[in-house]
């Protein structure tokens, strides 16, 4: 099945601190990852957030990006993933 | 677009309930390496599988990767053996070359089992059969990745007793030869009534003679899931818990059906089939036997298990129809024993007996499964059970399968350890009266009435 569009889920999970999103959104400006949408909730100071971005356009590869947003991840304290859209679609629509 | 609770959900299932694709299994015809000359089969074999699964491995990463679901086990399963090596080998060594062609083959794909080390001999046994049977022990000891099943057995063909003794006798040999690895050969060996042509699951998979060239055949898992969406319908009645069972398993095929699609599609190799059997790992959380707990159950084995497996693995194939364009395979809900650590700990307590899970096999997708029983179980009583299990199959026209390990040198109150997902496992009692007569009597038990629909 092809996929429709390039769109990437990105998950960020981990404790609230100031800046992640700031953090996270200013890697993927740089790179031109396109954000479409963010919702995001905290519980009990956890920080729960995703972020639907279109990567068309995208300056690097996927599997760079990937690896790269981990590393961020690793150095504000919080579980950064991306997972292709068609999973979460795939999963949860008939 | 998705939903955040969506995502979570997703998430929650494969980092917290071991949510995953069990095998992304590549099936291959080697029919066209038949031929009178081994050495040039064996070259041929070699070259096909080594051509056609050459990116098997990275593009079950790659998909991994792309969608955050591990894809635990990459396998090809290949066309039986006996038809491929038929005019070729003369006798069983010769098969045994083949055998150590196959491993070879697969270790250079990286690929963790090939399956397909097999003879289908419901009806009778053709010389090549024979000697692949006898084959057997000497091929899965002094092989690794190779596994290895033989069909005696059908709805429409009846049993093959001759086969059926002949096993018996071929189990316990296994045994023997690996019997300083605790009998680790009977592991990769599997008997099987109505075999499936299929299924992507091993130790019993091959690829049938009425598939195509090559197919992507793909086998989910997640018992964990399952397990906790029923967490939150305790106390509630069947009608709610069978509902909360489709629902999870229409989500878990859901995720099989995307990565056998994506697979064929980067492989460019047409789609097969999902096999959506609910496959247990010794994990802890990863276990069918604490579903059957979560239904209401003190272990499994306790009276209301046969019911309750019967509920749940229809449940599953009714959920995870719909969510798939095609499903085959063994599909339903598997219950070896050394693989789940529930059905361990339900051993231990003495709750769960041989008989019990023979009766479990009724309702069950397979058979008696990674069942460790004493060493000095003899060969006859071995195909007794055999017997008892491929009748049970062949009359109420669904596969049953057998893979029972004799461990040599362990008795009852002892643990064979297999290692990794096939986990270790509690040696159970085996009834201790005879059935030598029975399996001695030589011949076919004829196809029952059923078996006319013409």
């Amino acid at each position: 099945m092809e996929q429709k569009t390039d769109r990437v889920i990105i998950t960020v999970l981990g404790k609230d601190t100031v800046g992640i999103i700031a953090k996270v959104c200013t890697y993927l400006a740089q790179k031109k990852i396109n954000v479409l949408d963010i919702s995001q909730t905290i519980v009990q100071d956890f920080f729960q957030m995703m972020m639907i971005v279109d990567q068309t356009n995208s300056l690097v590869s996927f599997e760079e990006y990937v690896g790269a947003l981990e590393a961020l991840g690793e150095e504000i304290g919080v579980v950064i993933k991306c997972q292709r859209e068609a999973i979460f679609e795939q999963m949860h629509r008939i | 677009m998705a939903s955040l609770w969506e995502v979570h959900e997703t998430n929650q299932m494969i980092e917290k309930e071991n949510l995953d694709v069990r095998t992304i299994t590549l099936g291959l015809s080697l029919l066209d390496c038949a031929g009178s000359n081994l050495a040039e089969v064996e070259q041929k074999i070699y070259d096909k599988i080594t051509k056609t699964a050459a990116n098997l491995v990275s593009v079950g990463e790659s998909i991994a990767r792309d969608y955050g679901i591990p894809v635990v086990n990459k396998r090809i399963s290949v066309s039986p053996i006996s038809l491929v090596g038929g005019s070729a080998c003369k006798d069983s060594a010769d098969f045994i070359r083949l055998a150590k062609t196959l491993d070879k083959a697969a270790k250079a794909v990286g690929v963790n089992f090939i399956g397909g080390y097999s003879a289908l001999v419901q009806k009778g046994m053709t010389k090549a059969d024979e000697h692949l049977i006898r084959s057997i022990p000497r091929a899965l000891a002094d092989t690794d990745v190779v596994c290895s099943s033989v069909n005696v057995a059908s709805t429409k063909s009846g049993i093959n007793m001759d086969g059926v003794r002949l096993m018996g006798e071929v189990i316990k040999e296994t045994a023997e030869l690996t019997k300083e690895r605790d009998s680790f050969g009977c592991v990769k060996l599997v008997v099987f009534c109505n075999a499936p042509d299929d299924n992507p699951f091993m130790a019993g998979a091959f690829h049938g003679v009425t598939e195509a060239e090559a197919v992507i055949n793909v086998g989910v898992s997640g018992p964990g899931v399952v397990k906790t969406a029923l967490e939150s319908v305790r106390g509630g009645d069947f009608e709610l818990l069978c509902e909360t069972i489709k629902k999870t398993a229409f989500k878990i095929t859901r995720v099989g059906q995307l990565v056998a699609q994506e697979a064929s599609r980067r492989l460019q190799i047409p789609f097969g089939i999902i096999d959506l059997s609910l496959a247990p790992t010794p994990a802890i959380g990863d276990s069918v036997a604490e579903i059957l707990e979560e239904i209401g159950l003190e272990y499994a084995g306790a009276p209301g298990t046969t019911a309750a497996l019967a509920l749940l693995n229809d449940q599953v194939k009714k959920g995870g129809v719909m969510a798939s364009s095609y499903v085959g395979g063994l599909s339903g809900a598997f219950i070896p024993v050394s693989e789940d650590q529930g059905m361990i700990d339900a051993v231990r307590a003495n709750a769960l007996s041989l008989e019990k899970l023979e009766a479990m096999t009724c309702v069950c997708s397979v058979g008696l499964d990674m069942v460790a029983v004493p060493g000095d179980t003899t060969a006859s009583t071995i195909s007794g059970i055999l017997a008892d299990e491929m009748a049970i199959g062949m009359i109420n026209q669904k596969t049953t399968a057998v893979r029972l390990i004799p461990v040599l040198g362990k008795g009852v109150g002892d643990e064979a350890q297999f290692g990794g997902l096939l986990g270790y496992a509690p040696i159970m009692p085996v009834n201790p009266y005879s059935c030598e007569k029975f399996i001695g009597r030589g011949g076919r038990i004829p196809a029952p009435i059923h078996s006319f629909k013409n």
